[in-house]
């Protein structure tokens, strides 16, 4: 499989995905219950 | 302390615009420019006049930015740096700000030096470091995503994370 960062399509889609799953992480795991 | 803390958001904000805008101007504008322009042999006019001063203005503007990210954190420092105390999500922000900036002075500059002739190097040497400059760049732009998006909704405008 060829790196995302090969290419700047690549590394903003990966970006956008880090953004959901840090955003995940953030509201199921740092702050439960809000 | 509403003055220090105005002054510390207003140099976070231009260091960060000045560090921010560069980094997508190497990766937007300068590596696909620089790969035309070994084409055609005027690639000296980018790595002699351009680079050089653009890295300055880069890797300077990162620290600048860090150190007003720093003092705008103030006391919650900690508690972002700990991801606690309602500091979660600016907490995020801050650290991928953090690993950028070790990214800039430990991966990018150090093998930018090699490329632009700064450090002596061996052709196979310069090649790893293009390499790697280019890899760190991209990450850097990658981790800028998430960090912008923290950085705009961690805080005081957090409707985009629902709470």
């Amino acid at each position: 499989m060829k790196n995302p960062l090969e290419s700047v399509t690549g590394t903003i889609i990966s970006g956008l995905i880090l953004t959901v799953v840090l955003v995940f992480f953030l509201k199921n795991f740092l702050v439960t219950g809000v | 302390m509403e003055l220090m803390s105005g002054l510390a958001r207003w140099i976070h904000l231009l260091a960060g615009i000045t560090w921010i805008g560069l980094l997508y101007y190497f990766n937007l504008v300068q590596m696909a420019a620089l790969k035309d322009a070994a084409a055609d042999g005027t690639a000296a006019g980018i790595t002699k006049h351009v680079a050089p001063r653009a890295l300055l203005w880069f890797r300077w503007a990162a620290v600048v930015t860090w150190l007003a990210g720093a003092a705008l954190l103030g006391a919650g420092f900690m508690d972002a740096f700990m991801l606690r105390n309602g500091m979660e999500a600016i907490g995020i922000g801050a650290w991928l700000g953090t690993i950028m900036l070790i990214n800039v002075w430990h991966f990018i500059w150090p093998n930018q030096k090699k490329i632009l002739g700064i450090v002596p190097a061996t052709d196979d040497q310069k090649a790893k470091a293009r390499r790697v400059a280019m890899l760190a760049s991209r990450t850097n732009m990658m981790l800028s995503i998430p960090m912008l998006f923290f950085m705009a909704n961690g805080l005081s405008h957090r409707a985009a994370l629902g709470f």
